[in-house]
């Protein structure tokens, strides 16, 4: 192996030379110094910067950062898919000894699928909506001449069969949207493995997926591997990368901040950045910790309410699908929310956890159960007079964006979320000191959320739920959609903002680390049920249900003190 | 460790597009327009009905721009001083669209399901015709001016409209920032007044510069087919009709005028594309 040490000494790069060179063949991919760069009207602007490494048999080398790190961009044009405009240079891009600089997209095709193969992130829009999955990936083997047609259709079910599809034989029939999430990724992973390509590039090929989706597609992957496969992994996320790669590259702005052996990276990093990324990372074992390295307030503030602030008694909420059946989406679901605690609600796509939060804001009828808050009847009043009480309970979505009106700047978004009976001359100075809560300038107030970045909005999502001063906030999948660095700052804020204001979350998340970085109890959900509930540590430590024993093994373990 | 940061908001981008020189053009022959319709004197030679029989049917000339009519009448000056009235038709005619449509399309979005229902229904029953056919039949009935011809193009082109509408108010209802409101604990009427009614008629100012051209030239449709506004006047359709008959002989009287139309026509819609990618642009995700 002889991944580019940005940082080795001299020394220690003519070692690494001399025992490659007598103990390896040479590798099957070789970058070097690959630049990438998009023309704009200031002229050539520079995206990938300079990266470098060499991907033997049978290894895994990871490329992780941030969105805009240039890691996508850097995956593509090893398979010359960077676009027309692009412009790639590199010392050195030789694939099996050959230089792939000078190819022709002519060329290339013939390469991709038998040399390379590239499965992306989302299937639903990477495979033919019209066609059956089995189709594709015939023709995937069609277009580089591979056997007669009934040899093909024996392949297809094989490699159906080699990725984890139950029932080949009926899912080679369907069509992308027949099949689940999980299965689609299957299919692409099939087609782009279809002629044994010997190096695979994957570009978050877990990202959308549910964690036990994530588990079985990560399984496919090492599999591969031990097949002598050399992959590419393209990640934001460090758990994923820890589990395959054995070489990790850090990204930002274009720039390798950090490579070297998985390993090292991930257990001692050198640069700055990569620690930053690490301690990001959210789980049981970082719980009551900051997150992004901010100072947490000590001092816990009496809660802002006492006793139970929302209660649920057998919840049942049911939707009619279009065929006139009724589905239950929500079926007998009870919790309690004590003042000044978090309870944590998570499930995968489909378990009802989203429905459960809209039924705990009454902005959905229920068909059984009761909501009350803070003592009082909640779900069992009409909405005029529950309009009253929404001020003690606010609401943060995971896209902010589209919860703000496309016309009002961040001052009237606050200014709208005050209660009716602020003083007029009070409300300029509490949508500042809102703002300054969430950490934003007030230069902010004239801004569009439209112009502010994700974190950005996401505060000012959360200064809204603050401004009628309630005592619960529902948080529905609220940091689900931001990068792991912004996640951390936001999961921070809130840890601050709860001791703080004595504020009691009612927090909503499929991503099983944030929960338990976060909750004082958890629920978990499959299928409209609470399959089990209770403190963190049970659940997380000594689940009991089997499918939160499955969840629970399907969390990739990233614990950088236990990797190095 | 450092305190809660402030996160740093950078300047926000100024986008500086370039307007494409059909935008500048369409605007130019509006304000040309514009003036012909208010001041007509001011750019037309001749009066409108000024006969002079030794110059007939002359063909385009300096004196005589777009040639003159089997009367010797300028039809430049024709064409200009019938420009208010066949602006004021268009106008007009779209006006009475929208206003029809964003009732029907709010009754059809808000109100109680019967209602609902029966609007909606009404709505597609109605856009099954053919807009014209609709025009002919309120034409039919009352018998042809220039009123009945602004309430038959705008009944003709409501419809469609109105379906639009609806679905402009549906969207704005089922969206994030409503049900944020409505977690507010805002009241239905502020909410409807606050968010669904803004979001889903600012769309409009556009299309109702679209509708324009299409409602000009209907209503020239409908004078060239003789129900509308009839010949001595100088109206657009009527200035076509009058020159059918001539087509052979003076082509002029026919494509002069369709030429102002259609360069109107084209004007209000590349202006009414413009505003709408304008309007558009802050929304976008």
């Amino acid at each position: 192996m002889t991944v580019m040490e940005t940082s080795t000494t001299l020394d220690e790069l003519d070692v690494l030379d001399i025992v490659d060179a007598e103990s390896r063949p040479a590798p099957r991919l070789r970058v070097e110094n690959l630049r990438v760069a998009f023309p704009n009207r200031a002229g050539p602007h520079q995206v990938v910067g300079g990266v470098s490494f060499d991907l033997a048999r049978g290894e895994c080398v990871a490329i992780v950062g941030e969105s805009g790190s240039g890691k996508s961009v850097t995956a593509r044009s090893l398979v010359g898919l960077t676009g027309r405009d692009a412009v790639v240079e590199a010392d050195r891009l030789e694939l099996h000894g050959r230089d792939t600089r000078t190819l022709s997209p002519r060329q290339w095709r013939h390469l991709r699928g038998k040399e390379v193969g590239f499965i992306l992130q989302d299937a639903l829009v990477s495979l033919d909506p019209l066609r059956a999955v089995g189709v594709e990936i015939s023709e995937a083997l069609r277009l580089h001449g591979w056997g007669n047609r009934a040899s093909r259709a024996t392949r297809v079910l094989e490699l159906l069969t080699r990725v984890g599809v139950p029932l080949p034989g009926l899912r080679a029939r369907q069509r992308p949207d027949q099949l689940s999430g999980g299965l689609r990724q299957r299919a692409l992973i099939a087609s782009a493995i279809a002629l044994d390509p010997d190096v695979v590039i994957a570009d978050e090929p877990t990202t959308a997926l549910d964690v036990t989706v994530q588990a079985q597609v990560l399984d496919q992957l090492e599999a591969m591997k031990e097949r002598g496969a050399s992959v590419i992994l393209i990640s934001h996320d460090l758990a994923v990368v820890a589990r395959l790669a054995d070489h990790i590259l850090v990204m930002r702005d274009g720039e390798v901040l950090e490579q070297g052996p998985a390993a090292q990276v991930l257990g001692a990093p050198r640069h700055e950045y990569t620690r930053t990324l690490i301690a990001a990372v959210p789980s049981d074992r970082t719980r009551g910790t900051s997150l992004s390295g901010v100072a947490l307030p000590e001092q816990i503030a009496a809660p802002a309410a006492r006793g139970t602030v929302l209660e649920a008694r057998g919840l049942v909420k049911r939707f009619l699908t279009p065929d006139g059946l009724s589905t239950v989406a929500v079926d007998d679901v009870s919790f309690d929310l004590v003042a000044g605690e978090t309870l944590g609600i998570v499930g995968e796509s489909g378990s009802g956890k989203s429905t459960t939060a809209r039924l705990a804001l009454a902005l959905s009828e229920l068909d059984g159960g009761e909501v009350r808050l803070l003592g009082q009847p909640w779900s069992a009043i009409p909405e005029r007079k529950r309009r009253r009480l929404r001020r003690r309970i606010s609401v943060v979505y995971q896209d902010p964006l589209s919860s703000f009106d496309p016309r009002w700047t961040v001052e009237r978004i606050l200014l709208d979320a005050l209660p009716a009976d602020t003083a007029r001359a009070a409300r300029l100075p509490r949508v500042r000191e809102l703002l300054a809560q969430v950490g934003l300038g007030e230069e902010a107030l004239s801004r569009f959320p439209l112009t502010l970045s994700g974190g950005q909005r996401q505060r000012v999502a959360i200064a809204r739920a603050l401004a009628p001063r309630p005592a619960v906030i529902v948080l529905d999948e609220a940091v689900s959609a931001l990068d792991v660095t912004i996640q951390a700052q936001i999961l921070d804020l809130l840890v601050a903002l709860q001791r703080s204001e004595g504020l009691s979350y009612l927090f909503i998340s499929h991503d099983l680390g944030v929960i338990s970085h976060l909750s004082d109890r958890v629920l978990v959900m499959k299928d409209g049920v609470v399959v089990e509930s209770g403190p963190p540590d049970d659940i997380f430590l000594r689940p009991r249900h089997p499918y939160t024993q499955e969840l629970v093994a399907s969390i990739p373990d990233f614990d950088p003190k236990g990797i190095s | 460790m450092t305190a809660l940061r402030p996160s740093v908001i950078d300047a926000p981008r100024v986008a500086l597009t370039k307007r494409p020189w059909s935008l500048y053009l369409s605007i130019g022959l509006l304000a040309f327009l514009a003036v012909a319709a208010v001041a007509p004197n001011l750019l037309a030679p001749y009066g409108p009905t000024a006969i002079d029989y030794d110059s007939a049917l002359q063909p385009p000339s300096f004196l005589h721009l777009f040639g003159t009519d089997e009367s010797g009448r300028d039809l430049y000056s024709r064409v200009i001083h019938g420009t208010s009235q066949s602006l004021l038709i268009g106008i007009g005619a779209a006006f009475v669209s929208l206003v029809l449509a964003v009732i029907l399309g709010a009754l059809a979005a808000l109100s109680v399901k019967p209602v609902a229902i029966l609007v909606d229904r009404s709505v597609e029953i109605l856009f099954a015709f053919p807009a014209l056919l609709l025009a002919l039949l309120l034409i039919a009935i009352t018998g042809p001016s220039a009123w009945t011809q602004v309430f038959a193009v705008g009944l003709g082109t409501a419809p469609g409209y109105a379906r639009m509408v609806r679905g402009q108010i549906l969207a704005a209802k089922n969206s994030g920032y409503v049900e944020a409101a409505t977690a507010l604990g805002h009241s239905r009427g502020r909410i409807l007044h606050e968010h669904i009614l803004p979001n889903a008629l600012r769309p409009l100012v556009a299309v109702f510069a679209l509708s324009i051209g299409q409602s000009i030239v209907w209503a020239s449709g409908l004078s060239f087919l003789g129900l509308g506004v009839a010949p001595p006047s100088p109206e657009w359709g009527a200035l076509l009709d009058a020159g059918r008959a001539y087509v052979t002989q003076a082509s002029w009287l026919l494509l002069f005028p369709g030429l102002v139309i259609v360069a109107l026509a084209l004007s209000a819609t590349s202006i009414g594309r413009h505003l709408q990618f304008y309007l558009e642009k802050g929304r976008r995700t």
